[in-house]
């Protein structure tokens, strides 16, 4: 199984490294012909809205919401998730997501740097303990579709969850040092 | 509210500096400079009263900026917002977090205030970055909190040698560092002047425990293109963008070529009908080297 990371801009390399170590064959994704061998994607976080322009300058906006459309499987954290996102608030207006999962996200919604935060969360499905979860400038997903199962929640409100195959974070797991929600994705999505 | 939220961690505050790799941090003076930026694709930008090559040309004491035109800043755009504060001066620093600056530059182009101590920057909530010209320099600005390094270059230059020369000196004392044996690596950390756990952290690691930018002196995308190759995570450009002709366009060029600085194809056709740079300055014409202040 070769799993794609989005490597256009931000955490990317973050990925990569959590997934070598998980023994995926790993691939960095910065051009549209790079999509077609892949199995599997993740967007990385990174500054939501300088990917939203390099997607178009890369040609990769089109053939990556298709495929995801099609059903690749996916992992989304912070800003992979505003882009996967049906409605953004507080984004730019000329910020266009691929509106692949049914979510709407406000953008920074966690508030700025100084407010950035760890605290452990409780998965469902993921045994031996909280997850550390790490947010930083996050976005806040402030409703969720029908299709989608939610998988972590903090105060209440989804952190974490999947629609299908298309799963998303609003936190950093690979900035946990923990590789169990990366493990969890491969073997579901294998 | 969890009361289990703690804010503040290294791991958040180096987090932060993750998120921006790949990406073009732009100095701005105004909101309708940084809305420019942004409108770019800026993954964040920093805010300052005069980009360096003013100071430069100015001379006189720099200090941080107003806070007024700080909060003008982030009112106008939704990427991350820095702001300089001068070598030492931990009021300036409290002042920009209290302000909710997203990262603080305790930086060589503003007049130093403290000829001995940088800024105790593990006391703060808000990260700090710093320049370096050297591993040890690095190192001891990481042992003082610094969550975020980048070379000094020569600002408000418009000339990449200086950067080349501090990138190039940073990342071959960490290949050298890496093949030490592990009883050299005492002699190295007196050799740097830096804590011997961190140099054991850059043998193990092969790299700097915190990302690593490039600042000072890039004008061009293929300046953007050279620094990216020889291992700088982001690029920060300062007098750069807004002393050429034509800002956005020249922008918009650095962003694209950050992201695909391997790719001389794209570099080549971003780098097309630019207009002017900016004029740029010879080393040996300067008169103060902003690069050798911090110690």
């Amino acid at each position: 199984m070769k799993i794609g990371v989005l490597a256009l801009q931000g955490a990317f390399r973050e990925h990569a490294e959590a997934l070598q170590v998980l023994g995926a064959d790993v691939a960095l994704v910065k051009r549209p012909e790079e999509l077609d061998s892949i199995d599997a994607i993740f967007l990385p976080g990174g500054e939501s809205t300088t990917i939203d322009k390099l997607l178009d300058s890369s040609g990769l906006r089109a053939p990556l919401t298709r495929r995801l459309r099609d059903g690749l499987p996916a992992f989304a954290t912070c800003a992979g998730l505003i882009l996967c996102a049906s409605e953004v608030i507080d984004g730019r207006a000329d910020q266009s997501p691929l509106g692949v999962l049914d979510v709407t996200v406000r953008r920074n919604g966690y508030g700025r740097q100084r407010e950035s935060f760890e605290t452990p969360l409780t998965v469902r499905g993921l045994a031996d303990g909280d997850f550390a979860g790490v947010f930083i400038r996050a976005p806040v997903v402030e409703r969720v579709g029908r299709s989608v199962e939610v998988l972590a929640e903090l105060d209440g409100v989804p952190v974490l969850g999947r629609a299908h195959d298309l799963w998303f974070a609003s936190f950093h797991p690979e900035l946990s040092g923990d590789l169990r929600l990366h493990q969890l994705f491969v073997n579901e999505v294998s | 509210m969890s009361d289990e939220r703690t804010t503040g961690t290294a791991r958040v505050k180096r987090g932060l500096a993750e998120m921006l790799r790949g990406g073009v941090i732009m100095d701005v003076v105004d909101a309708e400079q940084a809305k420019i930026a942004e409108d770019a694709g800026a993954v964040a930008v920093m805010a300052l009263e005069r980009v360096p090559s003013d100071i430069r040309r100015d001379g006189g004491v720099a200090r941080m900026s107003d806070p007024s035109m700080i909060e003008g800043i982030q009112k106008a755009v939704t990427v991350p917002v820095m702001a300089k504060c001068r070598i030492g001066h931990f009021a300036e620093a409290q002042v920009l977090q209290a302000l909710g600056v997203d990262y603080v530059d305790e930086s060589e182009v503003l007049t130093p205030a403290d000829e001995a101590n940088h800024v105790d920057k593990w006391r703060f909530t808000v990260p700090f970055v710093c320049g370096a010209t050297n591993l040890g320099e690095a190192l001891r600005r990481i042992a003082e909190g610094a969550c975020l390094i980048r070379s000094k270059g020569e600002a408000g230059t418009g000339n990449i040698v200086e950067a080349v020369r501090h990138l190039r000196s940073i990342l071959g004392d960490i290949e050298r560092v890496k093949v030490a044996r592990p009883e050299e690596r005492y002699a190295w950390a007196k050799e740097l002047r830096a804590p011997v756990d961190l140099v054991d952290e850059v043998a193990e690691r092969g790299e700097l425990p915190v990302p690593l930018f490039c600042a000072g002196g890039i004008a061009t995308p293929a300046d953007a293109a050279l620094v990216m190759q020889l291992g700088a995570q982001a690029v920060f450009v300062g007098s750069g963008i807004f002393k050429s002709s034509d800002p956005s366009k020249r922008a918009r060029a650095i962003v694209e070529t950050t992201t695909h600085y391997d790719d001389a194809d794209i570099v080549a056709k971003v780098s097309r009908g630019l207009g002017e740079a900016m004029r740029g300055e010879e080393m040996g014409a300067l008169d103060v080297k902003l690069a050798e202040r911090g110690w």
